[in-house]
């Protein structure tokens, strides 16, 4: 039973990592300035967390393959190698020196993403979530968003975002179902929900954030390539959650500008 | 330490009618029972919800029998709509969470065994352990009942987050009575965990039996008496939650609801909330209560292993050690489940560190029982089959952590597969097979009878190889970006990925029916098993001393007096390798 045990571990073992290793599943390609990083982080976490698991793993394959009392076995038990004391050691090494390496990497990823502001010249966009939709708005040559006004919000009008149109701020902005950035460019998305708590996620970004009702939460970062991408809910939303999405499309600087010209002409 | 002399402890004597026996009883070993099938129940209901769910995954339009005559409006014609769906998600979450794995390793097991291991008649309130059972028993029902309510379950997950749990049936199905239900059903669960807890505190320090010192207790016992004041400082918070929660419902408040609110067109009349008070209280509890679900399972595998490998269990001292630190870091590291909430970025990388700095003791103690096996005469029951399953597991569910605890990380694994396989197989799997370590160990005792080895076996081969099929893959595809709480796959780049759910449901559907293996020889073993001598596993702690069953008052008028550690393994005396913790005193034996 002993010996089956360690067989039937080392190949979960040996197809799990095989897995991973492959990278059959793995993450879509980077589309953002401050993507490579993450996805080298990830890397660097992986490669410590595989060894201990293949560790520890094999470590039990070979305990249980090997100790297995077999009839009239009087051997003696043996204790391990230096007791307690090296496995403390182990562990405080193992995990410490992965503790202190990650924090180290990590802090300045996301550092870079939320310590450090959008840069002066970043593109503004204001995101509206709601059950289940998402809305952008863009501030028009005054470079102003208008307030949202809740009372004001019209799915009929097709008022999404609560404009009051007496307000000069809001006159020249531009409300789209999609959203559109000119590629190597920062762009500052300041994320809203009307309703209930909401997930921007842009997995080729390497972007997610949730959305509260009541906070405006703002989030930078500079897409790299040319593209269209998905734009997901990820937190629970409601029963429409699952068909909540919309789109980021990347274009080039001579596109969007011709794009945004045609919304503008559209309100 | 010297405990209380055993005059002074309350005493009371056996019941004769079948109700005050069975039902009403305030034996700590029928509520152990009681417990333990109540989590039974859970876990069945709860597993073919999980059934169902998978199913959908995979194949949306399917004909589910039965299910259109439960719900007419949630299946009509028994074709699962996307929110019923999250409905029962829902009661999947909150059943497993609260009812199995809160339930039957402390409450179950912990009631059944933890007085006849420090020596004691009886738990040191057994009314209140009767009242925290059928409290607990009334907090399913309630549960159980959004089942059947009109609307069905609410479909805002076990988590609740507001403004969807809070606003009331505009938000969508099941938010209306199934969440009033959901709230009630859980402030009560509350209530029967804080009783217990108390219980469980008073019973290890005040009625341990003579000799019984804090540091001769099985392993176990600290486990139970750990996760004892986890709950009571974490139920405690949500239960405050929960009130808050139903008076945002009932009542007008504004706790958890910011002003502005436009939900389905209707401006709801709220004001000065924040749904993110609502994450702080709940994770507050929800951090904890991982640990509350897992340390007794950790108490029941340093147990099983070391009774099995025929060895002290390496390292007691800093087993206890170990517990003792997770219990404390348990309650700095909710914000690790809100890096992306809105919450200060600041406070999130502030969370991740005792988040990361929580697997030392975690990976010590994994590295300890790696060490108890090591060089032991392992005998493999199936009880030993599912300790030795539980390192493997709880290893590969714990690795899961160290990629979810860095926050620039979580911006990409938050909310994805990942982190479904992650808890599953860390909180989930290892503690469910904690429990059914226990249960292959205590049933003889329980019940008189043996549990069939052979059924065992074929039970823990399956469920072993079955919970690496489903849930190892949801890291994979965690790692291409699918979104959890997804009735369906709308968007085209996930498209590539359906077989691999098809792959996890088919394996859930194997796993799930390897469990009427177990659930057969559960019941069949009970009325028709072997009967079992007094102490069949060669244990040496106090619930070996006795016989199986135990009488009524657990020694037989008897005051157990204790001499030796828990873990005398593998030293020679009388022609046995072991030393009961209860024999009388002599020369140290040579190993």
């Amino acid at each position: 039973m002993g010996k089956a045990f360690g067989v039937v571990l080392t190949i979960i073992t040996t197809i799990s990592v095989a897995i991973f290793v492959s990278r059959h599943w793995w993450f879509p390609e980077v589309a953002s300035a401050h993507g490579g990083a993450m996805d080298h982080q990830f890397v660097e976490t992986f490669v410590g967390a595989a060894i201990g698991f293949i560790l520890a793993q094999l470590a039990l394959a070979v305990f249980a393959w090997k100790y297995g009392e077999q009839k009239g076995d009087n051997r003696p038990i043996r204790i391990f190698p230096g007791g307690v004391k090296w496995l403390l050691v182990l562990a405080f090494v193992y995990v410490g020196s992965e503790i202190i390496l990650l924090e180290f990497v990590g802090q300045k990823v996301w550092a870079a993403m939320y310590f450090t502001p959008p840069a002066t010249d970043s593109l503004q966009v204001q995101v509206l979530a709601g059950q289940f939709a998402f809305y952008f708005r863009y501030p028009g040559p005054d470079g102003k968003f208008g307030p949202i006004h809740a009372d004001k919000i019209d799915e009929a009008s097709a008022n999404f975002f609560g404009i009051d149109p007496s307000d000069p701020a809001s006159k020249d902005d531009i409300v789209t179902a999609e959203l559109a950035v000119p590629v190597n460019k920062p762009v500052e998305l300041l994320l809203n929900s009307k309703d209930m708590d909401h997930g921007f996620y842009l997995r080729e970004m390497r972007v997610q954030q949730d959305m509260l009702p009541g906070m405006q939460i703002p989030i930078h970062f500079t897409p790299t390539k040319i593209g269209k991408y998905d734009i997901a809910c990820n937190q629970l939303c409601g029963l429409g959650h699952y068909n909540m999405r919309a789109f980021l499309e990347v274009m080039s600087e001579e596109d969007y500008q011709k794009w945004i010209v045609q919304q503008a002409s559209l309100q | 330490m010297e405990s209380m002399p055993m005059e002074v402890q309350h005493h009371h004597t056996a019941p004769t009618s079948f109700i005050r026996k069975y039902v009403f009883s305030v034996d700590h070993k029928v509520i152990g029972k009681q417990y333990y099938f109540l989590a039974i129940f859970s876990v069945f209901v709860g597993m073919v919800l999980s059934w169902l769910v998978r199913i959908h995954l995979v194949w949306p339009n399917i004909h589910i029998w039965g299910l259109g005559v439960l719900s007419p409006t949630g299946a009509p014609g028994g074709v699962m709509s996307p929110d019923y769906y999250l409905s029962l998600l829902t009661v999947h979450g909150t059943l497993m969470v609260f009812f199995v794995l809160t339930t039957a390793p402390q409450a179950g097991f912990g009631n059944y065994a933890l007085p006849i291991q420090i020596g004691a008649e009886d738990m040191a309130f057994p009314v209140l352990n009767m009242l925290s059972f059928w409290v607990t028993f009334l907090a399913l029902c309630a549960l159980v009942a959004t089942l059947f309510v009109k609307d069905g379950p609410p479909i805002s997950g076990w988590t609740a987050y507001p403004p969807l749990s809070a606003v009331g049936s505009d938000a969508g199905p099941g938010l209306g009575m199934g969440q009033n239900l959901w709230a009630v059903s859980i402030a009560l669960f509350c209530v029967g965990s804080l009783l217990g807890a108390l219980n469980f505190i008073v019973t290890t320090v005040d009625l341990r039996c003579k000799g019984m010192t804090l540091m001769r207790m099985p392993l176990t016992c600290w486990a139970w008496l750990i996760t004892a004041i986890l709950s009571l400082l974490s139920f405690a918070v949500l239960f405050a939650a929960c009130v808050l929660l139903f008076l945002d419902r009932n009542a007008g408040t504004s706790f958890f609801l910011p002003a502005g609110l436009l939900v389905n067109g209707k401006l709801q009349n709220h004001s000065g909330g924040s749904p993110l008070l609502w994450q702080h209280l709940f994770w507050f509890f929800g951090h904890p209560e991982v640990y509350i679900a897992i340390v007794p399972g950790f108490g029941v595998i340093s147990h099983v292993l070391s009774v099995f490998s025929r060895k002290p269990v390496l390292g007691y001292k800093v087993i206890v050690g170990c517990l003792l630190s997770i219990g404390f870091l348990s309650f700095t590291v909710w914000g690790h489940h809100m890096f992306l909430s809105g919450m200060s970025p600041y406070s999130g990388f502030l969370f991740s560190i005792p988040t990361l700095i929580i697997t030392i003791p975690a990976t010590i103690v994994s590295l300890l029982w790696l060490g108890t096996v090591y060089g032991g005469r392992l005998r493999f029951t199936t009880s030993m089959m599912f300790g030795l399953g539980f390192i493997s597991v709880f290893v590969t569910g714990g690795l899961g952590g160290m990629f979810l605890a860095q926050p620039s990380l979580d911006i990409f694994l938050h909310g994805t597969y990942f982190v479904v396989g992650h808890f599953h197989m860390v909180m989930g799997v290892a503690a469910i097979f904690g429990m059914f370590a226990g249960t292959y160990f205590w049933f003889p005792k329980m019940f008189g009878r043996m549990l069939n080895e052979k059924l065992g076996k074929v039970h823990f081969w399956i469920t072993f190889v079955g919970v690496y099929c489903i849930f190892m893959p949801m890291h994979f595809i965690g790692l291409e970006g699918m979104p959890r709480r997804y009735s369906s796959f709308v968007n085209d780049a996930m498209q590539p990925l359906m077989p691999v759910h098809t792959f996890m449901t088919i394996a859930a559907l194997t796993t799930g029916a390897a469990q009427f293996i177990f659930f057969f020889n559960l019941f069949w073993s009970m009325y028709k098993g072997a009967k079992a001598p007094d102490n069949p596993w060669e244990s040496t702690t106090l619930e070996w001393t006795v016989p199986s069953p135990p009488p009524f008052d657990n020694f037989g008028g008897k005051h157990p007096v204790v001499s030796y550690d828990a873990y005398e393994y593998g030293v020679t005396r009388n022609g046995k390798d072991y030393i009961m913790q209860t024999d009388p005193p002599g020369q140290p034996a040579s190993s």
